[in-house]
């Protein structure tokens, strides 16, 4: 091939802009991490310094076990999160679908009705969905959660998917609408494995506000069986707290979960985006 | 096509359309309904737009908003010159066929983005603190102590500060974005130009940047929206009076303050709601501009 | 009363008999809501406990969230109705609109509110103080923590006037090893609730004052308020570095780790402090101008806790409340939170010194609450939160006393009658 793709300095100045930037990033998140393992004093004294034997303390994560079941709280966060996101995607790549292939009249009013939703902050809705959901008994369930996610998630959804799936040749839609294929087929056998690089990318996008929202778990599902790990975390971060220890080490088990679940969606996210080039 | 039935339009929309509709639009329609009633005596009253005149008429209230709205085109403008360029600078990068440890650069680079806001401003308000020191510190390391300043604290500073911590925390976004769209780009055409003698940099502005204006286009737009509708970063790092002295309030946080209260102000559903629908107005504008103007006369190529 | 009385004895008997067949199924549960997720062992470790055990067949859960979505959370709940039984009141405004809503019930008829004084209980009481709807529970003093050591290490005496404060403070300067006073700006109600409202009652005179201000005898541009502005605008020099963007936690471990000589205080911190900080501590009331010179104190009536209406378990609240108002919990409160100072008449014995002394200064001094709370914080804009900011830009600089008191001056009269 060409001198360009071998040029050994350019792969080190790729490198050194790539190394540099991945310091920015992670060099906050090494901070959390490290000092929620050390003493109070140490923390002051020298925030960067690894812990060592002297400063090594596990009373953060005492105190933040001690204050709930972090496990169901985990669970909870789980369940909210991957269900949603299913329903997120299935339901928006679906509507999507039907905005990107059909002519209809309407069409592109409903392409902006959908888009509607992530033009207000769905906050101000609060009391008009507490409401909704006190009138359906779904108030500290699990479902509550889910359905408000799936509504927020949507908007974004279609609106990321249809824009991909414009980009869907339609020599190959036709090709299988000539083999006798239904509408569902073409959508779901040809049309959906195309787009699992922007399934992937949307997934990723809808996880991080869900699993990270404090605020409707608080209004909607507050109660001990039905708290997610943002929720219970936040006994330890307001205002009034002066116990850093805590609040690292609730942070930080904030953190290693999305992490955890970030590395096993990102290789998702990444095969999913290379089968979709290779085509 | 038109002997077939349009049942399946109606199948593929209706999931979506009505969940969309019962758990968001409906909730936000009945809340942004009281920007037309103020509180009276006996419980509501219909004011017209008595609420609109007093947010753009009253002072106190036109110069909080104004102030808020202008604060946003700042943070909007930082993210538009520094988070998306470097978004697609590391996305062009990373997608060079023959990079190594790529799949471990994405990973970390994307990790900022899964933070919660409450850990992005708790880290980023521990680093830059003046009093512990890790900021100072390593600007005293490398001689440059004479640069620090307590940037959150100062009026000058505060908000573009606060745009670059959000810039850190989201430039996962483009990168992802454009990093799927350079890939989908077919070896072919990259060859075809090859042969052509365009190569490297070149070929990165000729070739691909026309092919990946589409997912730009996307990019400007979702970081608008998400610009106009942020709140969560300024309240969690400088709460929601948004200091110091107000340089750091956007729309969010104006609208925040005035709906749900704050301290000892009691919430206000009704001015809150026209805020939310002024905010609502302008994103509308910004999107409509977008779909109409730009995507419609965009080129799209199909692979 | 009676009727509660017997609803009380008759639920009593009918819990023991049910206990005594075995049926704890029966048991209702209380639930809580309060910003005070500091307090959350205690109320766990202590105070619930205390009242399961006097009162079995009621259970109680403690479900704080955080302060500053409190009010805001708080409020849908009780409107779609899914908050707790019971609710813990913020002072004046933020609760009478609660009541006045229905949200909140009457409570005057409660026994346990002839325990308070009318003074306890104005912070929860509609205008005309016919009805009261919270149970005090606890007010907080301001004045100032010091370090002793540093104290004794610099040789300073603990000051009384002005003069002897700032020559303190040049004196903790020029020896550098401390920063003399602890505090930061990047919150804003630091300054303004432990600036502006700590040290202003001595110059407004107290109640006088504020009852003057309400009544617009008084303006914010009157030396009495503006010269708490002039001093605070004099404190710049004695913060650390970098106190612009300096929050509340920080002040708080700048102080608790040795790092700073004084601490501008509310009461509230003693419990928090007494767990961090290795060396002793001393606490002072505002200086005041002159030696000799009558001296008054912010002693704010700040916590109470009453009843939702929409409480399906309004009996067993009620029991809980009149439990909350008797010299039982009073004594359990104070002692578990040295600070919050028991509204109860009932004396109140307390083992902590730090807190002995912030609450034997209600004997030398006039107390009065923050003036910014009743009343002049009901219209846009708000008096109080414009007092952060005020107080926040005056030590910052940025803003000069005169131009504090003016703004707010005008900003009051924009709304509040008699100021007009």
């Amino acid at each position: 091939m060409h001198k360009a793709r071998h040029n050994p300095l350019n792969a080190i100045a790729a490198h050194a802009a790539l190394l540099t930037w991945t310091a920015i990033a992670l060099f906050p998140v090494a901070v959390i991490l490290i000092n929620s393992f050390k003493t109070r004093k140490a923390i002051f004294r020298e925030p960067l310094a690894l812990p060592s034997p002297d400063s090594f303390s596990m009373i953060g994560y005492q105190t933040v076990m001690k204050q709930g079941d972090f496990f169901l709280y985990f669970q909870n966060s789980m369940i909210v999160t991957v269900v949603s996101l299913f329903l997120v995607l299935l339901f928006g790549a679906m509507a999507a679908f039907a905005l990107s292939e059909y002519r209809f009249r309407g069409n592109t009013l409903m392409g902006l009705y959908l888009a509607l939703g992530i033009m207000i902050p769905i906050r101000i809705g609060t009391v008009a969905i507490l409401d909704l959901m006190v009138q359906t008994g779904l108030v500290n369930t699990l479902m509550a959660l889910i359905l408000v996610y799936t509504a927020q998630g949507l908007p974004l959804a279609v609106f990321i998917l249809s824009e991909f799936m414009r980009q869907v040749s339609d020599d190959l839609k036709n090709a299988g609408r000539i083999d006798g294929l239904s509408e569902y087929r073409i959508f779901f056998r040809l049309v959906l494995p195309l787009v699992r690089p922007a399934m992937a990318t949307v997934a990723v996008f809808n996880m991080i506000p869900i699993w990270n929202d404090l605020w409707f778990p608080l209004i909607l599902a507050p109660g001990e069986a039905t708290k997610t790990l943002t929720l219970g975390s936040q006994v330890f971060i307001g205002q009034f707290v002066t116990d850093w220890n805590a609040v690292l080490s609730a942070l930080s088990l904030a953190i290693l979960p999305v992490l955890v679940l970030y590395v096993i969606f990102s290789r998702q996210l990444i095969r999913g985006i290379t089968s979709g080039a290779v085509k | 096509m038109a002997t077939r039935s349009r049942l399946h339009v109606a199948v593929f929309l209706a999931p979506a359309v009505l969940v969309y509709t019962a758990v968001m639009i409906w909730p936000l329609f009945n809340t942004l309904r009281l920007a037309l009633y103020a509180a009276g005596d006996e419980g509501r009253v219909f004011a017209g737009l008595a609420n609109f005149a007093t947010l753009f008429g009253d002072p106190r209230w036109s110069g909080a908003f104004w102030n808020a709205l202008g604060n946003n085109f700042w943070f909007f403008f930082i993210h538009m010159i520094v988070q998306n360029p470097i978004g697609i600078a590391l996305a062009a990068i990373l997608s060079h066929p023959r990079l190594r440890f790529a799949a471990l650069y994405r990973s970390a680079i994307f990790i900022p983005t899964i933070l919660s806001f409450v850990i992005v401003g708790f880290a980023w308000k521990l680093i830059l603190s003046p009093i512990w020191g890790i900021a100072p510190g390593i600007l005293d390391a490398v001689g440059l102590k004479a640069l620090f300043a307590p940037w959150l604290g100062r009026e000058d500073y505060a908000l573009t500060t606060l745009a670059l911590i959000s810039v850190w925390q989201f430039v996962g976004i483009p990168m992802m974005l454009i990093y799927a769209a350079l890939l989908s780009i077919p070896e072919e055409i990259l060859e075809a130009g090859e042969i052509d003698g365009i190569t490297g940099w070149s070929a990165f502005w000729r070739i691909k940047l026309p092919l990946i204006l589409p997912s730009i286009g996307i990019i400007s737009i979702l970081t608008f929206v998400g610009n106009f509708n942020a709140f969560d970063l300024i309240y969690a790092a400088q709460g929601a009076l948004a200091g110091p002295d107000f340089s750091t309030d956007i729309l969010g946080t104006f609208l925040y303050r005035t709906f749900f209260g704050f301290q000892l102000q009691l919430g206000d559903p009704h001015m809150g709601s026209a805020i939310a629908t002024a905010m609502f107005a302008i994103i509308l504008t910004g999107v409509c501009i977008y779909l109409f103007a730009i995507q419609t006369r965009m080129r799209r190529y199909q692979f | 009363m009676t009727q509660g009385r017997l609803g009380r004895l008759s639920g009593l008997m009918l819990t023991t008999a049910l206990i005594a067949t075995g049926a704890a199924a029966q048991d209702v549960t209380l639930t809580i809501e309060s910003w005070r997720n500091d307090d959350l062992s205690i109320w766990q470790d202590q105070i619930i406990p205390a009242f399961e055990a006097a009162n079995p067949g009621i259970k109680v859960a403690f479900t704080p969230s955080a302060p500053a979505e409190y009010n805001a959370a708080l409020n849908s709940k009780l409107d779609a109705g899914t908050a707790g039984d019971l609710i813990t009141c913020r002072p004046f405004d933020a609760s009478l609109a609660l009541y006045d809503g229905g949200k909140l019930a009457d409570l005057s008829d409660l026994a346990a509110m002839a325990n308070f004084s009318d003074v306890a209980k104005s912070a929860w009481q509609t205008d005309d103080g016919a009805h009261t709807f919270c149970v005090p529970m606890a007010s907080v003093i301001h004045g100032f923590i010091y370090n002793k050591t540093a104290f004794a290490e610099l040789g300073i005496e603990v000051p009384a006037t002005e003069a002897d404060f700032f020559a303190a403070l040049d004196k903790i300067k020029a020896d550098g090893t401390y920063i003399p006073m602890a505090m930061g700006t990047n919150d804003q109600w630091e300054a303004a609730t432990m600036g502006y409202n700590n040290i202003g009652p001595n110059y407004w005179k107290g109640e006088d004052g504020r009852r003057a201000l309400i009544a617009g005898t008084q303006k914010l541009t009157d030396e009495a308020w503006v010269a708490p502005y002039r001093q605070l605008a004099k404190w710049k020099d004695y913060l650390g570095d970098g106190f612009e963007a300096q929050t509340y936690p920080d002040s708080q471990n700048l102080f608790t780790l040795g790092r700073a000589a004084v601490y501008p205080a509310g009461s509230w911190e003693i419990s928090g402090f007494n767990a961090q900080a290795d060396f002793e501590m001393g606490a002072f009331p505002p200086p005041v101008a002159n030696a000799g010179d009558e001296c008054y104190i912010s002693d704010h009536t700040d916590i109470a806790i009453g009843l939702n209406a929409a409480s399906p378990n309004a009996e067993a609240a009620r029991t809980f409340l009149e439990w909350v108002g008797s010299a039982e919990f009073a004594t359990l409160y104070a002692n578990a939170l040295p600070g919050f100072f028991s509204l109860n008449s009932a004396p109140v014995e307390m083992a902590d010194p730090l807190a002995q002394e912030f609450v034997s200064w209600r004997g030398k001094c006039h107390s009065t609450i923050r003036s910014t709370y009743q009343i002049l914080s009901r219209g846009t804009p708000n008096l109080e939160n414009e007092t952060w900011n005020a107080s926040a830009n005056v030590i910052r600089g940025s803003e000069t006393p005169e131009e504090a008191g003016a703004r707010l001056q005008a900003g009051l009269a924009s709304w509040y009658e008699p100021q007009k």
